[in-house]
């Protein structure tokens, strides 16, 4: 397992997910876990996902949602998982 | 549309769903720590490097310089990428990337015959911070908290000299512990060669001053500028990280507003802790990555000028109206002794001086307090008995004698002493400025209003010569 979270933060609109989702699946990286809110108007989507399969380095993987993010608007972050699981879980 | 969607599928079959307490991370979580990050000014302050020198010694001072310039120009070569890598990897800023390195007047003990040889070694210092790309080196350092060696008196008359010519080279000396005592005839020397740096950097608003810390008690392993150095105790090499978050801390506390100490304390120990596991998360892996031993932890709050970021605003957010104002002393011990709480138990080793930073001019919140008239310069001298580090970027009349600078190191170093804690002095007279002026240092040293500082002498105490005993206290043995 190599586990990154997926952070997308922006004004709602059509196809975000699937652009996401569409990015991944060509460039194995398995979805664990979804979750999607709607915090002050704003869409609010977390994606743990899996890298491990993929030949891209992550590097590359977070370049490149990051342009995704800028074409449709929206804020991609991509993180590796142990920051949130080391300040979360003891 | 409020929508929450989940894939429950996965939750049948991902082996660490199963155990209890491994329970996958959750979109509030997430948040939670990326509101942090974007909004509360969580940062990691600084990866410092140590390493020793101390197999650069030769009695031939271009071998020295040579060997000195080699060996972190090698050692640190991956440092700021590896920095930037993490950075990238975890979506948490590390602001700072440093090296800390032996005390040099042990390295150049036996080449260095005057002070102008030593401010060579200072020059080839700077030279290699600008090679691998850190902003700041520490290490021009002398340990004399009993005695001083010839080495170490030039390295300390060199400071004036080799702090105006060099950028990134910070200088600490340590002249007094609860061990030894207080070494008054350095702490005398110190207040000279404070005045002479602010001499010689006048014009830059004696900015070399904010480069040197005069120490009681002094870490070893402290990741923190300007007082960093990698102590003999310590390995060849080792990294040290120092967290930041006084912006955090501020905004839970929001939310505890009205409630009593144990609500206040406990929400101020929790936040600790989660800021603090970023910086060993931080720390493993620069280790891992770098192949250099993981050293501490500092769990030290360290604030910076921006609006947010202020240890000063905790103190007011607990309660204050200013800082200054009665009741600050309490205060701060107490957010000092919780944050320590609850990050020791966050690192698998703590060390450095681990405690609230409490400097003028790099936070906000003591600005406005010198500003309104709510801090003077004795109240600061109270809160550093119960916090670290001590007198910390204070601007002061550049015509304050340097028998009185050499009085407030003393004043300092006896706290520490009588106190078993690290204390230091980091004062900047400003040449040709007086009280009410403002110095800019620019970036995260920020500036400051130039304050008053006691009109009556201490000369004929300072200038005895001698040493002031260790306490009795330090006699465990």
């Amino acid at each position: 397992m190599n586990k990154i979270i997926i952070t997308v933060v922006g004004k709602d609109t059509v196809g975000i997910i699937a652009k996401v989702c569409t990015y991944l699946a060509e460039n194995h990286i398995n979805i664990l876990d979804i979750s999607q809110t709607i915090v002050q108007d704003y869409f609010n989507m977390m994606m743990i996902a899996d890298m491990a399969k993929s030949d891209k380095p992550f590097e590359a993987v977070s370049g490149d949602l990051e342009k995704i993010g800028e074409e449709i608007g929206v804020k991609i972050k991509c993180q590796r998982e142990e920051i949130f699981t080391k300040m979360h879980r003891i | 549309m409020f929508v929450l969607l989940s894939l429950r599928r996965h939750r049948m079959v991902t082996p660490n769903r199963k155990k209890a307490g491994n329970i996958m991370i959750n979109i509030y979580e997430v948040n939670e720590t990326n509101n942090m990050i974007e909004h509360e000014n969580l940062d990691v302050r600084t990866i410092t490097m140590g390493i020793s020198l101390l197999d650069c010694a030769d009695s031939d001072l271009d071998a020295v310089n040579e060997k000195i310039y080699k060996k972190i120009t090698t050692v640190a070569k991956d440092l700021v990428t590896t920095g930037q890598a993490i950075e990238r990897d975890f979506g948490i800023p590390i602001v700072n990337k440093r090296i800390s390195v032996t005390p040099i007047a042990l390295v150049g003990g036996a080449a260095c015959k005057c002070p102008a040889d030593f401010v060579t070694i200072a020059r080839t210092l700077d030279r290699a911070a600008h090679e691998v790309g850190v902003n700041f080196i520490g290490g021009y350092s002398a340990l004399v908290s009993k005695g001083m060696t010839t080495a170490d008196e030039n390295l300390i008359r060199s400071i004036p000299k080799a702090l105006a010519e060099t950028e990134r080279v910070c200088s600490s000396i340590n002249v007094g512990s609860t061990k030894t005592g207080l070494n008054m005839d350095a702490v005398n020397l110190m207040g000279q060669i404070v005045k002479e740096t602010a001499e010689a950097t006048r014009e830059h608003d004696s900015l070399g001053c904010a480069k040197l810390v005069v120490f009681c008690n002094a870490p070893d392993d402290n990741p923190f500028m300007a007082g960093a150095f990698h102590g003999v105790t310590e390995a060849d090499a080792i990294i040290n990280v120092g967290v930041s978050g006084p912006g955090v801390v501020k905004v839970a506390l929001e939310k505890a507003r009205g409630e009593n100490f144990e609500v206040l304390c406990e929400t101020i120990k929790k936040t600790a802790f989660k800021i603090t596991r970023v910086g060993q998360l931080v720390a493993q892996e620069a280790s891992k990555r770098l192949g250099i031993p993981f050293g501490i932890i500092d769990l030290s709050l360290a604030p910076t000028p921006a609006v947010g970021d202020s240890v000063a605003e905790i103190l007011q957010e607990i309660g204050l109206e200013r800082v200054g104002a009665p009741g600050t002393t309490a205060a701060l011990a107490m957010l000092n002794d919780q944050v320590k709480k609850g990050g020791v138990m966050a690192s698998s080793y703590v060390g450095g001086l681990s405690g609230a930073f409490i400097p003028v001019s790099e936070d906000q919140g003591m600005i406005d307090a010198v500003n309104a008239g709510a801090l003077t310069l004795e109240k600061l001298e109270a809160m550093t008995c119960v916090c670290s580090v001590g007198l910390d970027m204070i601007a002061i009349p550049g015509d304050t004698p340097s028998t009185t600078i050499a009085g407030i190191i003393a004043d300092e170093a006896a706290i520490g002493m009588i106190n078993q804690k690290t204390t230091a002095v980091r004062v900047i007279p400003v040449i040709g400025k007086g009280i009410g002026e403002t110095v800019e240092f620019g970036g995260l040293l920020g500036y400051a209003p130039v304050m008053p500082v006691n009109q009556f002498s201490c000369e004929k105490f300072v200038t005895r010569g001698g040493r002031i005993p260790a306490p009795i206290h330090s006699f465990k043995n």
